[in-house]
């Protein structure tokens, strides 16, 4: 870390430091609102996330394919059909395949081998919109919602877990395009705006990286869906102004990778409720 | 308060060692990534992740390039600057509120003819009755009446604004110019929105 860097976080503490009497008496206040959306997240009848849950655990069951089977053969990585505790270990390597997934590869791989299903439909669907509804979306919903309560464990022991992980890195760093933009551009730094919209700073571990990996898949009211890791790197591309990145490709597992690292030990409350 | 700071910093420089403990990864192995997740991309959009030198070098040294290379960089931006041939900086700042205030283009999910803003608003607070600013560059409010008017800070805006590396190597902030994102006109309209005394920047 350079020094001006380092110099930035000392101010920053300092004036956290003399903020702190104010801050403390809003704090049962924000505590109080914290509690009130926490509610809300996890009240089936309040967050329309978990309309999506209900259908991805009725497709997770569904016989599909050529060999008319369901998913409940499929390993998420803690064994067949095993879903408590799957998500908070995603992306890994898999040795079936002989690679670093993400759910969502890893779900299309289990479509493809398990089933035997033709994913062409499912890939066409694989954002959901106005009457359009996503199985990805769904399943992803109910499968990470298996994990709620328990804490993100990156996994990168294997050396394709670690070549991911160095690889992310250097994608969240990597400018390019008309506009020079990378991800550190908008998620580089602390308490940064675009606009009025918050970024969060994913270029260290903390806080940050672990409340948002921790509400991820997220019910989004600004587009009426339940959406995906893989649906925000997609809209953080666009914004980036760079090509459409490829659904499921392993670029965006790596940054994905990168960011479970940095928000190791982040709580998993999914669905969340977002603009 | 000393032992406090000591406390901060040792706390940045231990979540560095966790960053630190990743190797970094070889070009050859994050270019494989980039072609694959972007295989199916058409030729003119493929063109825009190949990355020129300036992003290529500021991307491997994380935006913090050592003193030679900082100097090495804002020359090399600095001699590809193109000021107007008419020598005149300044255009409309009425057309320029909108290059700052509009965030639409360039972007795959804008149609054809979608118009090209500079979305300066994103990241500085300019005029200052539009709250909807971002934080991730300067306040630039009263930036002209700063500087009475002065024509040499307005150049040197304008050379800014054209290209934000030719004063400062790795800035976060695009090459507006440079990278033909905006037009010569829009960045002389956008360069009168911060300099002329009628525009709401500098009441
Ligand atoms: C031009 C700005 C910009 C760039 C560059 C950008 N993002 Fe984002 N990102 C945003 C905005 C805006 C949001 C939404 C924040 C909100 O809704 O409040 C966001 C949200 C996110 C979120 C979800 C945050 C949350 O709290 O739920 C993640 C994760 C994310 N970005 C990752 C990335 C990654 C990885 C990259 C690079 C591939 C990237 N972003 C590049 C602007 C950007
Ligand atoms: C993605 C973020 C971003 C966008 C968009 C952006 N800037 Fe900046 N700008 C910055 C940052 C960061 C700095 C400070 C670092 C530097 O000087 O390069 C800056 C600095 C400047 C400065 C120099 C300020 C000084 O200290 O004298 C000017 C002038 C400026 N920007 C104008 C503009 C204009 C005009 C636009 C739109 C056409 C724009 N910027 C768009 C991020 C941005």
């Amino acid at each position: 870390m350079d020094r001006m860097k380092i110099c930035r976080l000392v101010a920053a503490f300092v004036t956290t430091l003399t903020l702190s009497a104010p801050v403390l008496a809003q704090q049962s206040d924000a505590e109080k609102e914290i509690e009130r959306y926490r509610a809300m997240i996890n009240d089936p009848m309040a967050n329309p996330g978990y309309l999506a849950v209900d259908r991805g655990e009725a497709l997770w069951a569904t016989k599909r394919g050529a060999k008319n089977v369901s998913l409940e053969g499929c390993d998420l990585g803690e064994g067949a059909g095993k879903l408590e505790g799957a998500f908070a270990k995603l992306p890994r390597f898999f040795k079936d395949a002989d690679r670093v997934m993400d759910l969502e590869q890893r779900l299309l791989w289990c479509m493809q081998k398990v089933q035997e299903l033709d994913t062409t439909d499912v890939l066409k669907r694989r954002f959901g919109g106005p009457g359009v509804e996503s199985d990805m979306q769904d399943l992803v919903a109910f499968i990470a919602n298996k994990s709620n309560g328990m804490k993100y464990q990156p996994q990168i022991t294997h050396p394709k877990e670690q070549e991911m992980l160095a690889v992310g890195e250097a994608l969240f760093h990597r400018r390019a395009g008309v506009n020079d933009f990378s991800c550190t551009t908008c998620h580089g730094e602390d308490a940064r705006r675009i606009r009025l919209q918050a970024l969060p700073n994913f270029s260290k571990p903390g806080k940050d990286a672990q409340d948002t990996m921790g509400s991820w898949p997220t019910y989004r009211v600004s587009q009426s869906q339940l959406r995906t890791m893989q649906h925000r790197l997609w809209d953080c591309y666009r914004q980036m102004r760079h090509p459409i990145p490829e659904y499921g490709s392993d670029g965006i597992t790596a940054l994905t990778v990168y960011m479970v690292t940095m928000g190791a030990g982040g709580e998993i409350t999914v669905p969340s409720i977002k603009r | 308060m000393k032992k406090i700071l000591l406390a901060a910093c040792l706390t940045a420089i231990s979540g560095t060692a966790f960053a630190q403990q990743t190797v970094k990864a070889d070009a050859a192995t994050v270019d494989r990534y980039v072609q694959s997740m972007w295989a199916k991309a058409s030729p003119e959009w493929k063109a825009r992740v190949v990355q020129d030198e300036t992003q290529a070098e500021c991307s491997v040294a994380r935006n913090n390039p050592s003193p030679a290379q900082f100097e090495k960089i804002t020359a090399r931006e600095k001699a590809a600057v193109v000021f107007p041939a008419d020598g005149k900086v300044l255009g409309d700042w009425k057309s320029g509120a909108k290059v700052a205030n509009t965030g639409t283009g360039g972007q795959f999910s804008d149609g054809p003819g979608t118009y090209i803003g500079g979305n300066c608003y994103a990241c500085h607070q300019m005029a200052p009755a539009e709250l909807s600013f971002g934080t991730l560059g300067p306040s630039l409010t009263g930036y002209g009446k700063a500087r009475n008017f002065s024509a040499e800070e307005a150049k040197a805006a304008y050379a800014k604004i054209y290209n934000a590396q030719s004063v400062m190597a790795c800035s976060q902030m695009p090459r507006f110019g440079h990278n033909k994102f905006l037009t010569e006109q829009q960045i002389k309209d956008v360069t009168a929105f911060l300099f002329d005394p009628d525009s709401p920047v500098n009441k």
